[in-house]
């Protein structure tokens, strides 16, 4: 059965709300630059020159470097040994590169933070003090096993998808395993490296949580100490800018070296089961890396919250706890209705009336998601301060914004369970009388059903760890679990943040299950 | 001419359900091309991975030239170190290298700089030369395959495997491709093992075909041999249709049967089973005065251009017929089957 692109324009009813959803994505960004260049002459040569800018991006780049050389040696031997080595417990240890998922960046910042220092878990148990992390160290340790999955999964996929022939054919010609593998599969892990070292480097521009307590002055947090601290909103909507600046600039790079570097799978598919290479006297230095990995990057940030978590009377904080827990329900509930709302048009446009149109339309989409936090939030605080001051720190902003800006992450599963659900259906309603939008309803929509779910529970659990945009966006007084944990790890309570962090961890690793078993169920 | 690749004994399974290769023993001769003929599942492509390496053998020898042991129990040479080109079923083209350097990839004996002349080379040989600089994903079927018999040869192996190697090439450009692969072979004075289901490529293709069964190896010879001297009835029937037939032998080589007296390729006695080929058969218009052979009814026709295939009923059994397309018989009409060569006594099932 081939399935045709149709050319035919999509219907109104579809098109109208997703060119809404288009502009209510841009129509913020836009009011960013309205502020940025409102600025007198003089005012704007003053800020966007300063030599401060400089060092800001100095720093953010020196960190995303860091981040990406500490997850290449992190998540690529982790991932060669767990689909080309013979090792015991192959999904366990799948399993292990995908944990720290589960830890949004100022939980896991939390956690080490709260391991060191004189009355930190470390001293507390062994006596010891170490330093507690902060700077720029402090944010490479934390960001680099909060990202590192990132790049796993992606080089993960692509050592199962390689054609197991090519790397015996490689073998037929004289190369041994080594150099099999630095000459045929490493150059054909490129496309994974690119598009893994691009969500990378989006999460660590956007990355507010960790630096902002790790005190390390890249641009997220600098547009931070602007917005709160020196109340510049030109010199913050210029950081915000520049912030943008970044990561289209990574975009393009990403685009531009991947199109050179996309292999085609020759052969028609893996015909016979892969054989797994024997360790051999590399058994010991292999064992010792994963257990090194799981103590640093799983052992010891659940260990410290665990022990702060029993360090802290459950009573005294009960109150907060609810009542920020409801907030938080109070704010993401909402936006996981409204975003999936959205992303149905969206995503039955891009499958269904695949066109050149759609595709920008699906694109602003993806910007919402790949704008950093921080700055997709102030855009937000100009525009309603603009155009719709009522709006202003209202829990309908705080919504409307999550939604658009966890849009893509909604569109997703819904896209995958469209493809499941072929036009032919729609036609043979339509051919038994039903107008083309009742037989959406009756037809496909009910076939949605497990990729709505799935979208609405992905975008709600999101929501619920959002830490940026919350912090800009939120009502006064309006405490969310993700707001607590990082204002008493701030102010070095690791106690009192205990619950709340817990509480996120809970929720994240929820979400991180719920990715992991539809991607699973799809193999 | 000397053995090349003696394999002995050669076994291996994977699970409990026991073995997949069950104690193959044969040999490859210089400059020979020999093909394991056999059904899917027959465990001839796990037989061509434990020759290349890819697998390790439970029981049994891998022998190259007079005395270089690569594969028993307790020795492996790994792939890279066996000097043995390897042809995949997919090809299995390094994707991110253009076509000349998939070819240079394996020559790494010689110096950097003359790789690409020699591969170049190579590839001219394969009338793959104008394409040098493209990539796999650019090529059609047929062309990757070129390539890929190219990258196999150019380190001049004394042996190289195929393993199913024109399967993926549509029926007109398997059978030129097949002709100018065994030449350029040939040329090279390489031997090669080619694994195939299909037997029309076996017959034309090979010098000597080996066809197995469920993991063991029925009939070894040329191919005229196999088709024309089966020895087993799995033998006869895989390697194109027949006719089968159980005759009661007397301790000579010739017998009365229900198509009359016949020859046996060989004296034989008590009930055995024999085949003989649709083409070695002809047919007779019935007159009424037959003596000794019984009278047939055409059942049906299959008319195919050089020839003509009847099915022909005689006392109850089914018998083909290949004849010429000018003898015309219609459906219905009573015929009497003549053989023109002796039947073959084949050995009950081993």
């Amino acid at each position: 059965m081939t399935l045709l692109p149709k050319k035919k324009t999509p219907p109104w009813y579809l098109l109208i709300p997703v060119l809404l959803i288009s502009i209510g994505v841009l129509l913020p960004l836009f009011y960013l630059l309205i502020r940025a260049f409102g600025a007198s002459g003089e005012t704007l040569n003053e800020v966007v020159l300063r030599t401060r800018n400089l060092r800001l991006l100095v720093n953010t780049l020196l960190l995303t470097g860091g981040v990406l050389v500490m997850d290449t040696f992190l998540a690529l031997p982790l991932a060669y040994l767990s689909t080309r080595c013979s090792v015991a417990a192959r999904k366990l240890i799948t399993l292990l590169g995908v944990i720290p998922l589960a830890m949004p960046g100022y939980v896991m910042a939390y956690a080490f933070m709260g391991l060191g220092g004189y009355n930190g878990t470390f001293y507390q148990w062994f006596g010891l003090t170490l330093p507690r992390p902060s700077g720029f160290w402090g944010s490479l340790l934390v960001l680099s096993i909060c990202t590192f999955p990132y790049l796993y999964l992606n080089l993960r996929t692509a050592l199962l998808g390689m054609d197991p022939s090519i790397e015996e054919a490689s073998r037929s010609l004289g190369h041994d395993a080594k150099s099999t593998f630095f000459k045929v599969i490493l150059p054909q892990l490129k496309p994974a490296f690119l598009a893994g070292f691009l969500l990378v480097s989006l999460h660590v521009f956007g990355d507010f949580g960790t630096v902002s307590l790790m005190r390390f002055e890249t641009f997220s947090y600098a547009l931070y100490l602007q917005y709160v601290a020196a109340y510049d909103r030109i010199y913050a909507a210029w950081l915000a800018l520049m912030l943008l600046a970044l990561t289209t600039a990574a975009l393009i790079l990403e685009y531009r070296l991947l199109r050179k570097a996309i292999f085609y799978r020759l052969g028609r598919g893996a015909s016979r089961e892969r054989k797994y290479l024997d360790l051999g006297r590399w058994k010991v230095p292999a064992y010792s890396f994963i257990g090194t990995y799981s103590l640093v990057a799983i052992i010891l940030p659940l260990s410290s919250i665990g022990f702060w978590l029993n360090e802290v009377s459950l009573a005294d904080l009960s109150g907060g706890l609810l009542s920020s827990f409801r907030n938080s329900v109070v704010a993401s509930a909402p936006a996981a209705l409204l975003t999936t709302v959205m992303a149905i048009p969206i995503a039955y446009i891009g499958v269904r009336f695949k066109g050149k149109f759609t595709n920008i339309l699906e694109r602003v989409a993806y910007l919402g998601y790949a704008t950093p936090p921080l700055a997709f939030a102030l855009a937000f605080v100009f525009f309603s301060l603009y155009v719709s001051p009522f709006l202003y720190q209202t829990l309908l902003l705080l919504v409307i914004a999550y939604s658009l800006h966890f849009l893509a992450e909604g569109i997703g599963p819904i896209r995958s369970s469209l493809y499941q659900a072929p036009p032919q259906l729609e036609d043979a309603a339509k051919s038994l009388g039903y107008s083309s939008f009742k037989s959406f309803v009756k037809v496909t929509l009910p076939l949605l059903k497990g990729g709505i779910i799935a979208s609405a529970s992905l975008v709600f659990l999101s929501a619920m760890k959002e830490l940026s945009i919350t912090f800009l966006l939120s009502p006064i007084g309006f405490n969310t679990l993700a707001l607590d944990v990082w204002s008493y790890t701030g102010e070095a309570m690791f106690a009192e943040a205990a619950p709340f962090a817990f509480t996120i961890l809970i929720f994240s690793t929820l979400f991180v299950g719920l990715l992991f078993t539809r991607e699973w169920n799809k193999t | 001419m000397n053995q090349l690749l003696t394999v002995k004994n050669l076994t291996k399974a994977f699970d409990d359900t026991g073995p997949v290769v069950d104690s193959l023993t044969f040999s490859v001769k210089e400059n020979e091309i020999f093909a394991l003929l056999g059904p899917s599942g027959c465990g001839k492509t796990t037989c061509l991975r434990l020759i290349a390496g890819f697998e390790r053998a439970d029981e049994g020898e891998v022998t190259v030239g007079q005395d270089r042991l690569l594969e028993s129990p307790d020795r492996h040479v790994a792939p890279q170190d066996r000097g043995i080109g390897f042809v995949f079923q997919d090809y299995a083209l390094f994707p991110h290298l253009s076509v000349i350097e998939n070819v240079a990839f394996g020559l790494t004996d010689i110096p950097k700089y003359k790789r690409h002349v020699f591969a170049e080379e190579v590839l001219c040989r394969t009338g793959m030369g104008d394409y040098k600089d493209r990539n796999p994903s650019e090529l059609s079927g047929g062309q990757q395959q070129r390539v890929a018999l190219a990258r196999a040869i150019a380190p001049k192996p004394k042996l190289v495997l195929l393993d199913e190697p024109f399967s993926n090439l549509d029926a007109v450009l398997r059978d030129t491709t097949r002709k100018e692969v065994r030449s350029i072979l040939k040329k090279a004075g390489m031997s090669a093992l080619l694994v195939t289901h299909d037997q029309e490529e076996a017959l034309s293709f090979a010098d000597r075909i080996a066809v197995m069964n469920d993991g063991q190896i029925e009939q070894i010879g040329t191919p005229e041999e196999v088709y024309y001297q089966p020895r087993t009835k799995f033998v006869a029937q895989f390697l194109g249709r027949t006719n089968l037939f159980h005759v009661d032998a007397s301790g000579k080589d010739e017998v009365t049967t229900e198509l009359g007296r016949m020859r046996l390729n060989c004296n034989a006695s008590g009930r055995v089973l024999c085949s003989i080929r649709p083409e070695h058969l002809t047919l007779e218009k019935a007159n009424g005065a037959e003596v000794d052979a019984g009278v047939g009814t055409i059942v049906s026709r299959e008319f195919k251009g050089h020839d003509i295939t009847y099915h022909v009923v005689l006392n109850g059994e089914k018998y083909l017929v290949h004849t010429d397309n000018r003898l015309l018989f219609d459906p219905e009409e009573k015929v009497i089957i003549k053989p023109l060569e002796s039947a073959v006594v084949l050995q009950e099932d081993i």
